[in-house]
């Protein structure tokens, strides 16, 4: 019970998703590609150039007010959309309970885009996933180095070109095949049962 | 002192082992040091992924690894086993392979699960497809995760297998 009395202090805002797309629609007309809406949920594909500035006026504008970057992530249109990378903010509003899509054409050519971190401080792990998966660059991050894999690994993951089950055992990460070698020549050094 | 032990009677209580009443047992020095050893191993404490959660279960008073000698240590210096419980990614296996090489002579190693035994679902550029890759495996627990039951039976395996080594204490022999 607590807990709704506490929720119904928040005013809703009243925006729907789509009156918040026409909204960025009218600050960034140059900026906007395409407003996509799929089962209630609307995404605003935005050009890459303007994002900070777009996501800036997203965070700061007090009709709107999103406060809080829920995901940063990519996705790898690779042979299905002409600009293959997307970089997706999806954003929410704690005050206002409301919540967009942003998603920002990246080039394969050019894989850059601004990054968002003193917008969110809580951005900088996700751009650096990102950076580690996709190989997208966040121009300006504070401390862009891989996360998850090595960080002499080669290659990136996550995009559709790259081999599922990875490099043959030659081109692997020498961290590991190194280990495999070494295991290998130390076999002989066991005490056999 | 003599003992004639045509008077006392020597007990063979197993084949391999006999008892002259009242504290005197016959037997040899392969019997003797294999029942020490597999009457307590102590796996090192070392989780990867769910299946150390399971480990864990095993470990607890439910399923109770004490009761066969099998505590859990700290450091694999003074550690007998690991246990390899969950999936090995290529960015952990030269971890996994430190541990292993930390651990005294003479060590065994426990594949425990389907990760460790094979890679599991995870045929995947980040997943070593199973840890006997870079470690000489003596038992593979297979499950997904598997059941406490399960990895109970493959430490007794591997008890049996301990039982039946020859000379298994030295590295010259």
């Amino acid at each position: 019970m607590a807990v709704t009395q506490v929720r119904l202090t928040f005013a809703p805002s009243g925006l729907a998703p789509l009156a918040i797309a026409e909204k960025i629609r009218e600050a960034f007309p140059d900026q906007v590609v395409e407003v996509v809406e799929f089962r209630d949920q609307v995404s605003v594909i935005v050009k890459k150039g303007q994002i900070v500035a777009i996501l800036r006026y997203l965070h700061d504008d007090p009709f709107l007010s999103f406060d809080h970057l829920q995901d940063l992530t990519a996705v790898d249109y690779a042979k299905k959309k002409d600009v293959r990378f997307e970089v997706v903010y999806s954003l929410y509003s704690i005050k206002y309970r409301h919540r967009i899509r942003i998603r920002a054409q990246v080039p394969e050519n050019d894989p850059k885009i601004d990054s968002v971190v003193p917008i969110w401080a809580g951005a900088n792990w996700h751009e650096r996933e990102c950076y580690d998966m996709f190989g997208i660059t966040f121009t300006g991050h504070p401390d862009l180095r891989r996360i998850l894999m090595p960080e002499d690994w080669e290659g990136y993951p996550l995009r559709k070109d790259y081999p599922l089950k990875g490099p043959d055992f030659e081109h692997d990460w020498p961290g590991f095949t190194d280990m495999v070698k070494r295991s290998r020549e130390l076999r002989e050094f066991e005490w056999e049962g | 002192m003599l003992i004639d032990t045509s008077t006392v009677g020597l007990v063979e209580v197993e084949r391999g082992v006999k008892v002259l009443p009242p504290n005197v047992i016959v037997t040899s020095l392969d019997k003797i040091i294999n029942w020490g050893r597999l009457s307590s191993i102590w796996p090192t404490t070392f989780g990867l992924a769910c299946c150390a959660i399971e480990m864990m279960a095993v470990g607890a008073s439910h399923y109770d690894f004490d009761r066969f000698g099998i505590i859990f240590r700290g450091s694999p210096r003074q550690s007998d086993c690991v246990i390899v419980a969950g999936t090995v990614t290529k960015k952990m296996a030269p971890v996994v392979r430190r541990v292993y090489d930390q651990i005294p002579e003479p060590r065994y190693v426990v594949a425990m699960g389907s990760c460790a035994c094979t890679g599991g679902v995870f045929k995947t550029y980040s997943t070593v497809q199973g840890c006997d890759t870079f470690l000489p495996v003596d038992v593979f627990v297979p499950g997904c995760p598997p059941r406490p039951e399960t990895l109970l039976e493959g430490m007794m395996m591997l008890q049996e297998k301990m039982r039946k080594e020859r000379a298994r204490w030295s590295p010259w022999r």
